[in-house]
Formats: structure tokens, sequence, C-alpha cells
């Protein structure tokens, strides 16, 4: 690490942008329009999809470290199939921990863990950035980019769950809100759960959502 | 830079060994406590069909509460001392084709004073999608239903995924198993043997499918029970 320091400070403009780049302007979901299945797919409840964004950052960091350091040993010509080898063997991972700690997020999450091995977004960061990168800067783009796709899956997983149980992370926010005023004025003002949002329908409308508000304010246009 | 087929396929090999002696060692690492947070799921099941889960120690309950063993088609028990009830696979014993080769488990629940107050049963079955499952508590008379807890791997949300419902769960409670069984119904085709409330169960609509598929599961492993249950009374 003393070298690159020497070269180049740890949190340099380039550095810090290769983290920031993934989460507005450049970013997996709502840009490039990558992993929007696991983004449909789990974001019904919060919890869940929190476990998930963690989940997939982790892969995409270590993958891109690991594949990094190795880049330079990869013949061309299997390097995709090496690619999937690092990304399975974290996916994997990340499934045996959950099974054994987790087990209740992991039944919920079932296939889906899985199936973060044919994330776009994972092998895309390996193929375009760590194959070519040092291993930091490497580590700094899978930071970016498991970011990046957190906080769309979690703003979606918020409207879902909000609008479609009524509750944030399983806190039942509109009884909270409403029982105290019931119970003060007579009233019985309630909360009827969206049932559109326990749909992937509903998860694909919030994605366009966040996608048209971002680009008004970004004024980016698909070429 | 062109890499000869010798160092490719070298380079292959290492990374699958490397890879998989990964996994395989964190599988060895991880598999006690993934065997535990299976039974505990099990168990939490098990005792969610006779009483509520919340914030209880689900080992300690299960271990003072629960004697498990395991019965045939016919009713006989004693073969089987030697078979620990919990490990026995309800799926696996679903798929096997003869009635007479399956293993029934039997969940004995005692209640807080140390009497007999449960039987608790699995049972197992197909949805619409996929696998449909959950355990059955009957009182003593082995007659009336105590409570049940579903689960489910793939119906749909908001329609057949219902069943794993508290206030769904809950239509079952009261209800007799005897001449004639208990099944969600809906408004029009209730079977003709099926006239008393006492076997019947507000079905749901959009989730016909499902709800015949927990009907067909309940049918049979109800059967699958009976002699051992003719047999104790």
């Amino acid at each position: 690490m003393s070298e690159v320091a020497k070269s180049e400070a740890a949190f340099s403009k380039r550095r810090v942008k290769l983290i920031s780049n993934p989460l507005n302007d450049d970013n997996p979901v709502t840009i490039q329009v990558l992993g929007i299945c696991s983004a449909l797919a789990v974001t019904v409840q919060l919890k869940p999809t929190f476990i998930m964004a963690v989940a997939v950052t982790f892969v995409i960091v270590f993958s891109n470290l690991i594949y990094s350091i190795i880049r330079n040993a990869v013949p061309g010509r299997i390097r995709i199939i090496v690619q999937l080898a690092v990304i399975a063997t974290f996916v994997i991972l990340v499934d045996q921990v959950l099974k054994a700690y987790a087990y209740e997020m992991s039944k919920q999450l079932s296939v889906f863990i899985g199936l973060i091995i044919t994330n776009c977004i994972v092998m895309g960061r390996l193929e375009a950035f760590a194959g070519s990168n040092k291993p930091y800067d490497s580590v700094l783009d899978g930071v970016g980019s498991g970011l990046g796709y957190s906080w769309i899956i979690l703003a979606v997983a918020v409207g879902r769950e909000l609008f479609g149980s009524g509750s944030l992370f399983g806190f039942k926010v509109f009884e909270a809100i409403f029982n105290p005023i019931n119970s003060a004025l007579g009233t019985e003002w309630a909360y009827t759960n969206n049932g559109l949002m326990v749909n992937p329908i509903g998860a694909f409308m919030l994605l366009g959502i966040i996608i048209w508000v971002q680009r008004t304010k970004s004024g980016y246009v698909e070429e | 830079m062109q890499r000869s087929n010798g160092y490719i396929i070298g380079f292959a090999a290492i990374l699958t060994i490397v890879c998989g002696g990964l996994l395989a060692f964190a599988n060895q690492g991880l598999k006690d406590s993934q065997d535990k947070a299976k039974q505990l799921d099990t168990r939490k099941q098990i005792l969610s069909a006779v009483t509520s889960v919340e914030g209880i120690d689900i080992n300690k309950v299960y271990s003072e509460r629960v004697t498990p063993y395991v019965v045939d088609a016919s009713g006989e028990r004693d073969k089987y001392k030697d078979i620990d009830a919990e490990g026995v696979n309800t799926k696996k014993e679903y798929k096997k084709s003869e009635v007479s080769e399956k293993r029934f488990p039997v969940f004995e629940y005692k209640g807080e004073n140390g009497e007999l107050e449960s039987y608790i049963i699995p049972v197992f079955g197909k949805g619409l999608w996929d696998d449909v499952w959950g355990y059955i508590a009957l009182e003593k008379d082995m007659n009336t239903i105590k409570g049940v807890s579903f689960g489910h791997k793939g119906e749909t949300p908001g329609l057949g995924a219902r069943i794993t419902e508290p206030e769904v769960q809950a239509r079952f409670i009261g209800k007799k198993i005897n001449d004639g069984g208990v099944m969600f119904i809906k408004g029009e085709g209730v079977p003709a043997n099926i006239t008393s409330a006492d076997h019947q169960v507000d079905g749901l609509s959009g989730a016909t499918m499902t709800t015949k598929g927990v009907n067909k599961m309940l049918d049979s492993y109800f059967g699958h029970y009976q002699a051992y249950f003719d047999k104790k009374r």
C-alpha cells in the first residue's frame, strides 16, 4: 500500500469518483439497467432486501479484489469462465453462511442468493473494470457498484413495504400513526394495503419513477 | 498475449481445486450451525401449530414438552422405536410410492402441567405451483383441530400464499377431522358428505388451486394417521 500512497492518495479525486459515480451518474440499476431481476424479486420487504444488498455488495467487492489480483495470470480465452468461478465461489459462501446464521432469511431469499451469480452487475464489473485495474481501485469500484445497487433496491423496498404492507422493517407505520389519533378523536382511520405493491408490477412502477426523477435531474439521455 | 493450451488447462485445474477446496472447507465448518438452524426452524413450525412462538426459547420448550415418535399407515408404532422422528423428512416420505413404506412422525405435546395436550402431525402435498406443507395439532380426542401452521414454497403472494396467514389458519381451529375430514370450501361445489360446518373451512377467493391442494393433502394425511388414532382410542 505504501507504494500506492506515494504515487496517489488513498482517496484521491479519481478514486472517490470510482465510488460516487455508480451511486448516481452511472448507477448500475437505473442508468445501465442491470440487475433488474433481483430488484423486482426481493424488494417486497425491507429486511430481505437489506440482506440481499449486503450479499451483493460483499460478492462484488471480493470478486473484484480476487479477480484483479489474478488478472495478469488469467488466460484471455477462458477469462469469462474464471470470472464465473470466482463469483460463484463467493455466492455459495454467502449462501452457506446465511443458511447457518440467518436461516429464516435464507428461506425467504431462497434462489435469489444463488442467482447473484448471474447478476449482470457483478460480472460486468469484473470484465469491465477489475480485469484491467489494480486491486485497490477494483475494491473501490466494487464498493461503489454495490452501494449503487443497494440504495436503489432499498428505495424500492421502502416504497413497496410501506404501501404494500403498511410497515417498515416489520414495524407497522400506519397503525402507529393512526392509533393515537383514532383514540384521541374517536375516528377510525386506517391504511388499506395496496396489493399492487406486493406484486412485481409495483417494483416496476417504483423503479420507473426513480429512473424518471433521476434522469430529469441529471439530463441523461439514452443514445 | 496468447498462452499455451497447457497453461490454460493447468490454470483451470488449479482454480477448480482452490475454489472447490475453499467451499468444501466452508461447508464442513458451517455444517453444525446449518443443521441446528434447520432443526430450530422445524421445531418452530411444530410448536407454532399449538402455541404462539413469539419470544419463547424454542429448543427449551420443545425438549421439555414434545415427545416425538414414528408410526406407519397400519398404526404400528413399536417397530419404529429406533427412528428419530425429527429426522424423518416428510417430503421424502411423501414421494415414496408405497403407503406401507412411508413413515409418519407424531409429536405429542404436553401442556404446562405436564399433561398430554395435543398430537401434532406433519402434512405434505402440492399446491398450485410447488410444495405446500404444514403441521396439524389435534386435541386429545384426536378429532378436533387445535391449531395448524402451513408453509409453502411458491404459492402466489396475496392469493394462495395466504394459507400462511394467522387469520386463515385460525379458521381451522375447532373443526373435526373424523367423518369427512376438513376442507376449504367455496360457495359452490360443496361435496355431499361435508354438510356440517364442523368440517368446512371458509375458502380463499382467487386461490382455488392452492386450497384444492391443501384439501387433498389434509385428506390423504388424515387417512394415513387414521389407523394409529383408531388404535390409540
